[in-house]
């Protein structure tokens, strides 16, 4: 391993999972079959997959559902073991478990919560505290400037039933910043939080890596999430590493289309503009297409020869329908 | 060390104990759904007592009045359900919450069933008085010493051990599969049929008991229980006894981790 690698917070190699799946079809027979003569398949969820991120930097882990992001997170934190190629995070081993990896590391999954349901949150901080081995006075620092950064107060004191999603999730957040890790891993941090909520979780997060220099590995599927933490992201599809790079560089090697807004004198009928390219919206005179890069300048040429212009615009299409398009259609090396 | 261990057992059980008093109903329930060995009682006593002697098995009425109070005693001390939550947490992920952080999931098992020993002791204390209210020749007639007592408490202490290192044991089983708690079922049988919770082991025929004493069922009920009541137990009878059920013990906790450590590798962190 090279220089760069003995400092990187997580260096990832040739990293692959496979997983037995039990195979059952429907019916009687197939279920008695099942019970006595198991057929298994096996999915690949993690494909070979390598890379390297260093300490403080925030990377959005990109793909649609099933891509393999959480099989990789869960791998990266030690929660599993991979069928092939080596992890190492903050110089650990993950899945050796050991106490110096755990207490500098912390997973925050949106869909599953570590506090003690019918307790108030202080109850579960004091176990973390305890847990982490934050004496007295480092904890109240500590809890008083994440309470801050989180405008976390009475909330605390009130059994965690009680508290609505949003707040939940951000005295989650605390629980698991309390030992201050140095590198976090954040699957789906904003999943079912209203926009208030979410533009809150994000900017803590953000003020967080800024302030901590903490290392952020964020899967989300709000695209909001990545392109306001993230300015490198790492697209997975089914189980394979395809893109490693600046948010913007997927634009360029993934969307090779751009957006055109059309003003037009009279309002078009839809299968009249449908043959320049795909029609994102019509509302009446104004249109939006998406047309490739290719042929932009034939396509827009054309449209000026065939109708009346007011107004026309070219820009990329957003970030969040890019990556859309691109989990919708497939991904397409 | 020492001083962080302590730190954590007390904030663990500080805590813990907050949360079982908010289940204080559920734990009274749980008590009175404990009284099976007062039904045996009443059973065994109308026998001997309908008896010209006085005894069944060679038991007096008074010896089941004591011995069954015994049982309940032993086996509201050792309740445990580890089981079910080990299989829960696996099951259903929530046990990755838990693998994050830098210390064994199972010690927050641990807090909670003795918080909840906590909890349960002034009901129990409650339950013993009613009970010496009800059959004081039980308490007339008490044979065992406070030396006998605190013997039997060491011995619950180590009980309470054996059944949760075995129960979470079989809770390590749900890396394997889904339905860990059926195993832990199917081990009631042999569990309520050696442990003397039906009747003294005294009753069963000496080739019965000699293969139960090699069992860990006996130790679970019948010997804290005679303890309890003073029994007096031949020369070098009480050093096997404890001799076996700490080697059990022992034995359990050795596989319980590795077992434990296989199992950490079959885990997919399913539904996180």
């Amino acid at each position: 391993m090279d220089e760069l690698k003995y400092m990187s917070a997580i260096v990832v190699e040739h990293l692959s999972k496979t997983y037995r799946i039990a195979k059952k079809h429907a019916g009687l027979k197939a279920t008695l079959k099942h019970f006595f003569n198991r057929e298994y398949r096996y999915i690949q969820a993690v494909k070979d997959i390598s890379f390297t991120i260093q300490p403080g930097e925030c990377v959005g882990f990109l793909g649609a559902n099933g891509a393999g992001k959480t099989t990789a997170l869960k791998m990266l934190t030690g929660l599993i073991h991979p069928t092939q190629g080596k992890v190492q995070v903050v110089g650990h081993t993950p899945f050796d478990r050991k106490s110096d990896f755990l207490k500098r590391v912390t997973l925050v999954m949106g869909q599953k919560q570590q506090l003690i349901w019918d307790l108030p949150a202080v109850d579960s901080l004091r176990i973390n505290a305890s847990v982490y081995d934050i004496d007295k006075k480092t904890y109240e620092l500590r809890l008083g400037e994440l309470k801050e950064m989180l405008d976390l107060d009475e909330e605390l004191t009130q059994p965690v039933r009680k508290l609505s999603l949003g707040q939940r999730m951000k005295v989650e957040l605390l629980a698991a910043l309390l030992h201050h890790p140095e590198v976090l891993f954040l699957d789906e941090p904003t999943l079912g939080l209203d926009i208030n909520a979410q533009a809150a979780v994000r900017q803590f997060l953000k003020n967080y890596n800024q302030q901590y220099n903490a290392t952020v590995l964020l899967t989300s599927h709000y695209m909001a999430d990545i392109t306001a933490l993230c300015p490198r992201v790492l697209l997975i599809h089914e189980g394979g590493l395809l893109y490693d790079g600046s948010l913007n560089g997927v634009i360029n090697q993934f969307a090779p289309y751009r957006e055109v807004k059309l003003e037009l004198e009279e309002e078009p009928q839809r299968q009249q503009i449908e043959k320049y390219g795909e029609v994102e919206s019509l509302e009446g005179h104004v249109v939006k297409l998406i047309i490739k890069r290719k042929d932009l300048t034939k396509t827009v040429e054309q449209i000026l020869n065939d109708f009346t212009v007011l107004d026309l615009a070219v820009s990329d299409p957003p970030i969040e329908q890019i990556i859309g398009r691109l989990f919708k259609q497939g991904v397409q090396v | 060390m020492i001083g962080l261990i302590c730190r954590r057992a007390k904030t663990y059980l500080g805590v813990y104990y907050a949360y079982m008093l908010e289940y204080r109903a559920e734990i009274i329930l749980w008590m009175i759904a404990g009284a099976f060995p007062f039904i045996m009682m009443e059973i065994w006593a109308q026998h001997a007592a309908q008896n010209t002697t006085g005894e069944a098995v060679g038991l007096s009425v008074v010896t089941f009045y004591q011995y069954f109070f015994a049982v309940f005693l032993v086996r509201q001390l050792t309740v445990v359900w580890v089981v079910f939550e080990m299989e829960g947490d696996v099951v259903l992920g929530r046990l990755s919450s838990y693998l994050m952080h830098p210390i064994d999931p199972v010690w927050r098992h641990v807090a909670k069933h003795i918080a909840e020993r906590f909890t349960r002791i002034p009901f129990l204390i409650g339950g013993v008085i009613l009970f010496f209210y009800l059959y004081p020749q039980a308490w007339t007639q008490w044979q065992g010493s406070l030396g006998d007592l605190a013997l039997a408490a060491i011995v619950i202490t180590l009980v309470f051990m054996l059944r949760f290192a075995l129960q979470h044991t079989t809770g390590i089983l749900s890396f394997w599969t889904e339905r860990a708690s059926a195993i832990e079922s199917f081990t009631f049988l042999p569990y309520v049929f050696l442990s003397g919770m039906l009747a003294p082991l005294d009753v069963y025929s000496p080739k019965v008991q000699a293969i139960a004493y090699w069992t860990p069922y006996p130790y679970m009920i019948d010997f804290p229980a005679k303890l309890m009541m003073g029994y007096d137990f031949p020369p070098g009878m009480l050093a096997l006894r404890f001799s076996v059920l700490i080697g059990w013990l022992v034995a359990i906790i050795i596989i319980n981790r590795l077992l434990w450590r296989a199992g950490l590798k079959q885990y997919s962190g399913m539904g996180a």
